[in-house]
């Protein structure tokens, strides 16, 4: 039973971070309608800012959210304006092109960070890296509880924001009907802007939280790319409550996997349960929540 | 007000307009008829800048239209109400009403013009909270029609409001359109109720095969020939 709260609660927590990984993509894909499958690279660049001001600066990691999050919404918005808006321009290319220039970008971010900071990995050794707290017999990891809480506080003001301001409103707006948000005056060039970089600063937080428990390397990227693919199948393309549920469930199934069958095969469990998913709700969690 | 000068419109190698020029005069109410494919919507798109002429102009009050993009049609007090209403389907009326309101004085006047939307939509007000996409065809117009007034426009064009209405809604929205005309804002209307919309309207254009090929008062072209027997079969 302890092993099984145990499990129960290092699910959740790091759901929680995915949620909020998950998210970001699911805006970009609610409003520009295309998968950016550079995001876990944004989320790396992000990491790499958190580690150098840390290391070089003695800035701690929480702190760092501060810088990492507006530097990677300016990053994510010079991505859409120089690189995946002019391919809308272009005539007869298809928005699968879009999906191509992300993957480059990705690739090209991979590589600067490899190029400046070489291939090892790297860790962020702060005094509450390894530090635990106990409630019964549960023991939580320090890092990971302020992580999981961060998260939920960005979720709640990234929910406030979509709806209940007139610039989220224009967002979802032209996620639901793009020339109906055009006619009530919506300028639609520049909320793909202004959403590509919410999503990236999103991630960033996300890999800014993770940093304490998380060893870092250029290739980072990859796999969380990986994950927020997942994470936005299961919540169905484009639903930001979806994307919770979604990054809540690869949490749990990721932690399950590792307690009860092995270490070495969490992937695999979140791809199983993805599967499953798209088997026997082919919407993803959108079908359940309507939102 | 409105001036439409010698538009040629094509989508991508195809030609749909053929120098097509029209006027809509200040408090008048102005209908587009034509059988389908005439290039009635694809006029009115084109005057809401979601399609670009190649040739002609476009001017509202002096200003010129057709260069602008399509977000700024709005501010200069142009509003268009889609076909098929094109309502934001997970949004609740409110904040559909509330999205028509986003730019220049329509913003701070915001709660008074939703006030007044209510008054003219009783229904709308009992339904405030309800996702737009949950409301039957006749409400949805009437949101439609809501949302673009929020914008306090000086004209507002409407594109086939009557489609899949039952007869009763049909006269009900009709109702609502000239009772919006009497407040001093000019209608452009796009319809394929011919009769109806000829024998309500100030003064129309008939349409066919992209190129204006009639003008006049509607009653007047309610009597001609060529309309009866082209659009009302007589």
């Amino acid at each position: 039973m302890e092993v099984f709260l145990q499990t129960l609660v290092a699910g959740i927590l790091k759901g929680g971070l995915y949620g909020l990984i998950g998210i970001g993509m699911t805006l970009i894909m609610g409003v520009m309608g295309i998968i950016n499958l550079a995001h876990g690279q944004l989320m790396m660049i992000a990491m790499y800012i958190t580690y150098s001001l840390f290391q070089f600066l003695g800035i701690d990691p929480y702190v760092s959210l501060l810088i990492s999050m507006p530097a990677l919404f300016l990053l994510g918005m010079a991505i859409q304006k120089y690189t995946l808006n002019p391919l809308l321009e272009v005539e007869s290319i298809l928005p699968e092109n879009q999906v191509l220039m992300t993957v480059g970008i990705g690739m090209v971010l991979t590589e600067i960070i490899r190029f400046a900071f070489g291939s090892d990995y790297k860790s962020v050794q702060t005094s509450y890296s390894t530090s635990t707290f106990f409630i019964g017999e549960i023991s939580f990891s320090l890092a990971l509880t302020v992580a999981f809480f961060i998260a939920v506080v960005f979720t709640i003001l990234m929910f406030w924001f979509l709806l209940k301001t007139d610039m989220g409103r224009c967002i979802r707006a032209t996620a639901q009907d793009k020339d109906a948000a055009l006619l009530m005056g919506v300028n639609s060039k520049r909320i793909t802007i202004i959403t590509f970089g919410l999503g990236s600063a999103l991630v960033a937080a996300a890999g800014s939280l993770l940093i304490p428990i998380y060893y870092l390397f250029p290739d980072i990227g990859g796999p969380f790319t990986r994950k927020a693919f997942v994470i936005t199948i299961l919540g169905g393309l484009g639903s930001t409550v979806g994307a919770i549920l979604g990054g809540l469930t690869l949490g749990l199934a990721e932690s399950f996997g590792a307690t009860y069958i092995g270490m070495a095969f969490d992937d695999m469990i979140g791809l199983i349960i993805f599967i499953l998913v798209l088997l026997f709700i082919p919407g993803g969690f959108k079908r359940l929540t309507k939102i | 007000m409105l001036k439409v000068d010698g538009i040629d419109v094509f989508y991508g190698d195809l030609q749909v307009l053929w120098n097509v020029s029209l006027e809509v005069r200040e408090n008048e109410i102005l209908v587009l008829v034509g059988a389908n494919g005439a290039g009635k919507s694809t006029t009115i798109k084109t005057i809401s800048s979601l399609l670009r002429p190649d040739k002609g102009r476009i001017t509202f009050n002096g200003h010129r239209l057709d260069q602008e993009p399509a977000h700024k049609i709005i501010g200069h007090g142009i509003v268009h109400v889609p076909e098929g209403r094109r309502l934001f389907t997970q949004m609740s009326v409110e904040e559909n009403l509330i999205m028509g309101s986003l730019h220049g004085e329509a913003k701070p006047k915001r709660l008074e013009t939703m006030a007044y939307v209510y008054e003219l939509f009783p229904r709308l007000k009992e339904r405030r909270k309800q996702l737009g996409g949950t409301l039957s065809g006749g409400e949805q117009q009437m949101l439609a029609i809501g949302r673009g007034l929020m914008s306090l426009p000086k004209l507002m064009m409407f594109d086939e409001p009557s489609l899949g209405l039952s007869p009763i809604l049909v006269q009900n929205i009709f109702g609502i359109i000239k009772k919006i005309s009497q407040e001093g804002v000019a209608v452009l209307l796009v319809e394929q109720n011919v009769m109806q919309t000829l024998k309500m309207c100030d003064r129309a254009y008939v349409m066919e095969n992209g190129r204006i090929v009639m003008e006049g008062p509607g009653p007047e072209l309610l009597e001609n020939a060529q309309v009866k027997e082209a659009f009302l079969g007589i």
